[in-house]
């Protein structure tokens, strides 16, 4: 009798939320964390949960992430299944980067740029080590760090402006005056233009995007990247609303931008010169931002003639395969019953265990 | 059958009626009514994030939330079965979002959401079936490439599944497909009729009902309309065969249904019982009788609420 058990019903799924929401309180004798302090403090997971859940709104993707127990892709998911029933009144205006108010802007290129290298707030030169002065309740906030003895450059250059003079950087051009491609209205579709490919990468999972940039550059599809520039910073939104006819800033948006240089050997059309990989993602996620400059410019190696023989440069697996709602919900869904089919393969695999024991017993079946 | 009461001050309260703002069930009806127009033809469309995970019946719920209307009577099943728990909450869902009084009898259905399962009971006209489909493309196994699998579609060019069917001939002596059995629809496009078991097949072919398939992760809506020819795949020297037990139902002794197994102990021991709990229920209210009538999975717990 031990391994019946009754099916499961509403009420056994209304007690495990209710068992879940116990477990994500935790020990109530401690203080309940807010949504602002997640916001504040925990601003990094609230940056990707922006990136990957298409949505900047940081109170909303601090109510993820504290309504998911800190599981960042199950709050991206909540952000997600949010934004997908807000209604559209319209698309900005491009922003533009070159006029971000920049907090980090620095270039592994040149030893110095216009604008000059800011190292800004960043993990980078920290030692890892253990801060237990953290774990200490009621210690004071931080002292404000110094303010720089000149005023930071606005605007400022971005990398392409470096070598505006020569042709050595490939130009970005526009495809065309078309609406960007809209993965979330629209089914992937291949072969990908730049504009889908993009944002599947900027909606792409961080550790996905990172293990493929990762494969890049130790040869799998190498594109021997150099980061021409990072910035970190916050730039405004414009739009334009109809009845105006000119653009207005309805507000502004922390942004990383990764401008990623590759060599290109050129053809004999095109003289030789460096290729772009670029990136962008929501708050500061320089991490993302890296890796998804490296995977665009290999997914570039038909426009510059490489031979594609790695994941990374293989349009359809890397764009089938980078949104972490989509791959969780499907990997996870191993969980629901699959008993029609397996019964299915259960009696299949029988039979063909029987089939094979005739087959190399034919004397004993005859005696029977 | 039960109908919702009145929405209290719930979160599902806040949003359109069915979930989906209208523009987004009109892009979906598009995509279903071309579909329709072209039977097996898989036509993408712009799916959209769901509250449920992908793999969990999204493709599913999007379907039904595009074609249900506060008169229809909806029912779910999952592997067969009512009480299945994800079964339940997408059934919970639609009783909430759209107000709908939901049922178990398959002939009291309008629309019935599935995964896995073709119910035993035939359809009527009027009835729409909306199946959950994990992968819609039949070839995938065989060809990774979604441009490849197009060109494939486009050409009528199925030569790579007779191959692998008769791989399995010479591999194991029969067609070792058992589940998401592939089936040619009007002799010209190949189809997967989503996980369900190959004995369900031969329910698809001429059927009354509207057949619809939604993928929501892989983005694709195909229909079968009512009386189309869905014929499963085979040689003339090794025809199609479905599923067949030594066994009858434990509880209501049918012979003709697809059974599920249940194990009872360590010791091998087990019973079979019909996979479609509706058609299992009605049959022993009949008065039809099996081996093991008046186990426990004929009256399962009963629910506070329900």
């Amino acid at each position: 009798m031990a391994y019946v058990s009754v099916k499961g019903g509403e009420k056994a799924i209304e007690n495990a939320h209710q068992w879940l929401a116990e477990e994500r309180r935790g020990d109530p004798t401690v203080e309940e964390v807010a949504v602002a302090q997640i916001r504040e403090q925990l601003s990094l997971a609230v940056d990707r949960v922006m990136a990957e859940g298409s949505c900047y709104d940081r109170d909303l993707a601090a109510l993820a992430v504290k309504q998911a127990g800190g599981d960042l892709p199950e709050a991206i998911f909540l952000v997600r299944a949010y934004r997908t029933t807000l209604p559209r009144f319209g698309g900005s205006e491009p922003v533009d980067t070159e006029r971000m108010n920049v907090r980090r802007r620095i270039s592994a290129a040149f030893k110095d740029i216009p604008g000059g290298q800011v190292l800004g707030p960043t993990f980078d030169y920290t030692h890892r080590l253990l801060d237990f002065r953290l774990a200490a309740d009621g210690a004071a906030p931080p002292e404000p760090a110094p303010l720089a003895n000149e005023p930071q450059a606005w605007p400022m250059p971005t990398i392409g402006s470096v070598f505006a003079h020569e042709d050595l950087l490939e130009h970005d051009v526009r495809s065309g005056d078309d609406a960007p491609f809209d993965l979330t209205r629209e089914p992937m579709s291949f072969p990908a233009g730049r504009d889908q490919r993009l944002q599947a990468l900027a909606r792409g999972d961080e550790g996905f995007l990172l293990s493929l940039a990762y494969s890049s550059q130790r040869g799998w599809g190498s594109t021997h990247p150099l980061c021409g520039e990072i910035r970190l910073g916050e730039v405004a939104v414009e739009f334009i609303p109809e009845e105006l006819g000119f653009p207005i800033e309805i507000g502004e948006v922390t942004l990383t931008e990764c401008q990623m240089l590759s060599g290109f050997a050129g053809s004999a059309q095109k003289a030789p010169q460096f290729t772009r990989g670029y990136g962008l993602a929501f708050g500061h996620s320089e991490r993302k931002a890296m890796s998804m400059a490296i995977v665009d410019r290999a997914l570039r190696r038909g426009e510059v003639g490489e031979d594609v023989d790695a994941p990374v440069q293989d349009e359809e697996f890397v764009l089938y395969h980078s949104d972490n709602v989509e791959a969780s919900g499907f990997v996870q869904h191993l969980k629901l019953p699959h008993y029609v089919d397996f019964q299915a393969d259960l009696q299949l695999v029988r039979r063909l265990r029987r089939e094979h024991f005739e087959r190399l017993n034919p004397s004993k079946e005859a005696a029977e | 059958m039960s109908t919702a009461a009145t929405r209290p001050n719930e979160a599902e309260r806040y949003y359109n009626y069915a979930y989906l703002d209208e523009q987004t069930k009109r892009m979906i009806r598009r995509a279903i009514l071309k579909a329709l127009a072209i039977p097996g033809y898989q036509a993408p469309f712009g799916s959209r994030e769901m509250p449920v995970p992908y793999g969990w019946g999204t493709g599913g719920i999007q379907l039904t939330a595009a074609i249900i209307g506060p008169d229809d009577v909806y029912k779910c099943i999952d592997q067969g079965a009512d009480d299945t728990t994800n079964a339940v909450s997408i059934r919970k869902f639609f009783a909430r979002v759209a107000d709908v009084a939901t049922t178990e009898d398959t002939a009291e259905a309008t629309i019935i959401q599935t995964r896995h399962r073709i119910p035993e009971q035939p359809l009527k006209a009027g009835q729409v079936l909306v199946f959950q489909v994990p992968q819609p493309e039949p070839l995938r196994g065989l060809e990774a490439r979604e441009t490849e699998t197009r060109a494939m579609h486009a050409y009528e060019e199925y030569g790579l599944q007779y191959v692998s069917l008769y791989e399995n001939i010479s591999a194991f002596g029969r067609i070792a497909a058992t589940a998401g059995y592939p089936v040619m629809v009007e002799e010209r496009y190949l189809m997967s009729p989503s996980p369900i078991p190959k004995f369900d097949n031969p329910k698809m072919d001429d059927n009354e009902a509207i057949l619809l398939f939604g993928a929501g992760r892989e983005k694709r809506i195909y229909a079968i309309p009512p009386h189309t020819r869905v014929r499963s795949l085979d040689f003339e020297d090794y025809p199609f065969e479905v599923q067949t037990w030594e066994e009858n139902c434990a509880l209501c002794g049918a012979e003709d249904s697809y059974l599920d197994e249940v194990v009872l102990d360590d010791a091998g021991n087990r019973m079979f019982v019909c996979s479609d709990s509706h058609h299992c229920g009605q049959r022993r209210a009949e008065g039809h009788v099996g081996p093991m009538a008046g186990h426990q999975l004929a009256n399962p717990v009963a629910e506070d609420g329900q």
